[in-house]
């Protein structure tokens, strides 16, 4: 409402502004007005199956937010908006097939460029898998992490080019690979 | 001897899968968890990092994973890149900076960032740039440095993106990244140029100084924005035709920090910014988020007139689109600038209006908030007809803020006395249990001081009484006018509109019959049977009245009872005075505001201007000339109708469940309570008042409260009413806070006193705040 202004009481001021912290804190000192917070992939039945945080938060913390967050997601009726407003956070989620993605982002964000973002990791999932499905992600959890940390660091863009983020994966695995030298029977069970 | 393989990752996954139910999951996880948990013991290197991913998974499902924090760091020191690539991950997911086991990290990441493999690297800024704590941050800020002045673009960008998290964590380090910005524009890498306007924006937004030392950076970042949409066809950056959108909109939004307040850089960029806003493509989200961030940048820089007005007019547009999700980003949007540029959003007010139709329900909110924003003196009829059809047909969890947004525009804007008694009227009738109880008195005021439409308001009220006795604050409002207007109700005097055909009896029959009815609230009950005592000056069936007051004097009910008593008393010993104290009511003086607007934030050093309405002066001149053996009675059924007309902040005791009060604090002998009420008129806010106690031998001094809440809350803090609490529990100091909220509440208290000679100070985080205190 008009009228009321928007303030801190003398001396906290310097303190306070932009950020809270308490027992389900989601900012930890001053934090811009441009941050993806988290971002959380789970199914239709409420499983988890990614957890980004770019936040620093206990395990409890964590699950109390995946816990609130996923039950509001879930009860949200398909011909609603990708939006909604959560606690001082604005979350933006999609769902694609049995997966809904689920970022949340500060004030003064963008989220149709956030629903991009989104969609651009779809698609790098997508393409590595080859037609990506849940199951890909459930059974290849940790690349899908790997591909998330090519295309995203500390919650914002790190590379534009879909090409560029698929070359890394694709060399980092490729170093993976040369890593695990076959190892002969023998070496397995240490008589060479 | 025996060979134990552990099992590999995807045969885990694909056992737990099969689990049929949570026990059987919890069982093959305790399994598998002591398996890892000896693997670990006997220090295997080449299975730990098999182990360590299987226990992510685990981590992921629920179940606890912190005995593998170590081996998260013994793999990351590890030479191999899996092992590197896992321990990392699981360093990101396990580990936290509150934990000081981090901290051993930190070696092993700076060894890394040197490391001659660039994937190596890349995993070392990610993990330092997701989760590096301050400690970390100081130590290793050098290295990023030194990384973002590499010419190896895929460590460059990974490094801008680290310096920006070491600038969150750490910002005093700012100043030691100015020299690596010197040439990050001037990169053709677009990964590097997004990231380096990152790490920019970042910079500015910290620090004037850096802010004003970038500046000059407008003609660069402009030419590059116009490259991106000049250029043809760049099918490494395409998004439907669109060149790195994600880039556009990062440099849009580090042009509106630079040109905001900025004469000189919001006229270098405006060409651009009408550019974009004309030439960008708007059939898919994508062209759409990036017209959405120029809107943000035209309004908040010093553009031209013309260019406000255009991107007031892409707004418009995003109004009519399909997309809900830009019609949602629209109305949020207007609604920042609908103060500012009001008549440009005036524009848009029919579109905005169709908006109340729309399904989702945040969009039907904002459509409401803004509507109630565009409404005036001269489209005040045509959107109040909306409006209210808007209040029949919306959500409960609507009903009362519209309502409330109702009165207060009808109250402002109103054509007519008639025409404001009717919107009244229609408000009560088909939303009327909705209506905030702090409604009820401003509408018996309003009511009062509409002389010439008494006659019409009774009738209307009570006809609607005859129809549905349910709605509370309906019913509160007509039983005063029926006492207050009884005899104007039975003599047909209505003008407006054809007078109906009411015997005293049938009015008493209706007060009468929400006296027993179990519709009634207590309030509203009494409300009644101030009523029917008040018609006793007004009707001839004096007896009647009699009878009924006295039944109710042993009413179950106090609150009725003692009216009905005292009532009866009026009747049987101070029957001289009954006509003069049940008068009708004068014109009231409004001294309260409508609304929160005149309470300013006092620092605890004034009484906030608005509060409550005052009480009323006293009935009429005869209560003057009461002698003093009755004057207690007097003054007594004085307040009591002061009590129905007036203080409703006490009825909303009478209403309300009670907010259970709460202990915030309790240490070293210091206790504060929190007690709460509900603020009249704005039921948003949470009045709490702290009870501050001392239980130790030495009084405390000086003692100061303070308080913080989120920036989304609005906090007001009034004078306490000492600063010494008394030792001993001799005594208590009280202090309110006034909270705006509509969300959960939290808070921070910062407690300084003066104890047995030194300075005490205290921290604390109040977050045990009942759920009936924000609602």
């Amino acid at each position: 409402m008009d009228g009321w202004m928007d303030g801190w009481m003398d001396g906290w001021m310097d303190g306070w502004m932009g950020g809270w912290v308490d027992g389900l804190l989601l900012t930890i000192g001053i934090t811009s007005s441009f941050q993806m917070q988290f971002m959380l992939l789970f199914s239709r039945q409420g499983k988890l199956r990614l957890q980004k945080w770019y936040v620093p938060l206990s395990d409890k913390e964590k699950k109390k937010i995946t816990r609130e967050l996923v039950q509001t997601v879930l009860a949200r009726k398909p011909k609603m908006c990708s939006f909604l407003e959560w606690r001082d956070l604005k979350i933006v989620y999609k769902r694609y097939a049995s997966l809904y993605f689920c970022c949340a982002i500060e004030d003064q964000d963008n989220e149709l460029i956030t629903l991009e973002i989104i969609h651009r990791y779809v698609e790098l999932l997508d393409k590595y898998f080859g037609s990506v499905c849940e199951l890909d992600i459930i059974f290849n959890f940790e690349k899908a992490y790997f591909i998330l940390d090519e295309f995203l660091l500390g919650g914002e863009a790190q590379e534009t080019s879909k090409k560029n983020v698929l070359k890394a994966i694709e060399q980092a695995d490729l170093l993976q690979e040369e890593a695990e030298t076959p190892r002969s029977v023998l070496e397995e069970i240490g008589l060479t | 001897w025996v060979c134990h393989t552990p099992i590999r990752l995807r045969e885990l996954i694909r056992t737990i899968r099969t689990a049929r139910t949570q026990a059987e999951e919890r069982e093959m996880i305790q399994k598998e968890c002591a398996a890892i948990r000896s693997s670990f013991r006997e220090e295997d290197n080449t299975y730990r990092c098999r182990n360590v991913a299987k226990l992510l998974y685990m981590h992921m499902l629920g179940y606890p994973a912190h005995f593998g924090q170590l081996e998260c760091l013994k793999l990351i020191a590890s030479q191999k890149f899996t092992d590197k690539r896992i321990g990392y991950l699981g360093a990101m997911l396990l580990l936290d900076e509150r934990q000081d086991v981090h901290l051993l990290m930190t070696n092993c990441i700076k060894n890394d960032l040197n490391h001659s493999t660039q994937y190596v690297q890349g995993l070392a800024l990610c993990t330092l740039g997701c989760m590096g704590s301050s400690e970390m941050c100081r130590d290793l800020a050098g290295e990023v440095e030194k990384l973002l002045k590499t010419s190896n673009s895929y460590l460059r960008k990974k490094a801008a993106l680290c310096a920006v998290h070491v600038i969150r964590k750490v910002p005093e380090l700012m100043e030691m990244f100015l020299p690596a910005t010197k040439n990050l524009l001037s990169e053709k890498n677009h990964g590097v140029l997004h990231t380096s306007v990152v790490l920019l924006t970042e910079m500015c937004e910290r620090s004037p100084d850096m802010l004003a030392h970038f500046r000059k950076l407008v003609p660069q970042l402009v030419r590059i924005l116009k490259n991106l949409i000049m250029s043809g066809y760049s099918p490494e950056h395409d998004v439907s035709g669109i060149s790195d959108p994600f880039l556009q909109v990062r440099i849009l939004r580090l042009l509106r920090i630079l040109g905001k307040g900025d004469d000189d850089s919001s006229e270098a960029m405006n060409d651009i910014l009408a550019q974009v806003a004309t030439n960008t493509e708007t059939s898919k989200n994508v062209g759409n988020a990036i017209l959405y961030e120029t809107v943000l940048t035209i309004m908040d820089i010093k553009s031209e007139s013309g260019l406000r007005v255009l991107a007031i007019n892409i707004l418009g547009r995003f109004l009519l689109n399909n997309d809900k999700n830009i019609r949602y980003v629209a109305l949020t949007s207007l609604l920042k600038t609908v103060q500012t540029d009001h008549n440009a959003v005036q524009r848009h007010r029919s579109t905005i209006v169709d908006c109340l139709k729309d399904l989702d329900v945040s969009i039907k909110r904002r459509a409401m908030e803004l509507s109630f924003a565009l409404v005036n003196g001269n489209n005040i009829r045509g959107m109040m007809k909306e409006l209210l059809y808007f209040l029949d047909s919306c959500d409960p969890e609507f009903k009362a803020d519209c309502a409330s947004g109702v009165f207060l525009a009808a109250e402002k804007y109103a054509p007519s006395k008639r025409w404001h008694i009717d919107t009244i009227m229609r408000v009560l009738t088909t939303a009327g249990s909705y209506v905030r109880d702090d409604s009820v008195p401003n509408l018996i005021q309003l009511i009062t001081n509409s002389v010439e439409m008494h006659a019409y308001t009774v009738q209307r009220l009570y006809k609607a009484l005859l129809d549905d006795i349910s709605q509370q604050p309906l019913v509160q409002v007509a039983s005063w006018c029926i006492g207050e207007y009884g005899d104007l109700l039975i003599s047909g005097q209505c003008e407006e509109e054809e007078p109906i055909q009411v015997t005293e009896d049938e009015v008493l029959d209706v007060l009468e019959g929400l006296l027993v009815s179990n519709l009634s609230s207590p309030v509203t009950r009494g409300y009644s049977l101030t009523a029917i005592m008040k018609l006793s000056t007004r009707f001839s069936s004096v007896n009647r009245i009699k009878k009924v007051v006295s039944i109710y004097g042993s009413s179950i009910d106090v609150e009725l009872q003692q009216r009905a008593v005292e009532y009866n008393a009026l009747f049987k010993k101070y029957d001289h005075m009954r006509p003069a104290l049940l008068e009708r009511m004068p014109i009231m003086e409004k001294t309260a505001s409508n609304g929160p607007t005149e309470i300013v934030q006092t620092n605890g050093e004034a009484e906030p201007s608005v509060v409550e309405p005052k009480h009323p002066p006293p009935v009429g001149q005869p209560a003057s000339q009461v002698k003093n053996t009755v004057f207690g009675l007097v003054s007594r059924c004085l307040s009591l109708m002061a009590f129905y007309l007036f203080d409703l902040s006490k009825t909303v005791n009478f209403l309300s469940i009670g907010i259970p009060p709460m202990t915030a604090y309790n240490k070293n002998g210091l206790k504060i309570d929190f007690t709460f009420e509900r603020a009249n008129p704005n039921p948003n806010v949470a009045v709490i008042t702290i009870h501050a106690s001392n239980s130790t031998e030495a009084d405390m001094t000086d003692f100061v409260f303070q308080a913080a809440v989120p920036k989304t809350f609005q906090l007001q803090l009034l004078s306490p009413s000492s600063n010494v609490v008394p030792a001993l529990n001799q005594g208590t100091v009280t202090q309110v806070i006034r909270v705006l909220n509509q969300q959960k509440l939290r808070m921070r208290i910062k407690l300084t006193y003066i104890h047995k000679g030194s300075a005490v100070q205290d921290l604390a985080e109040v977050n045990n705040f009942p759920p009936q205190s924000w609602q």
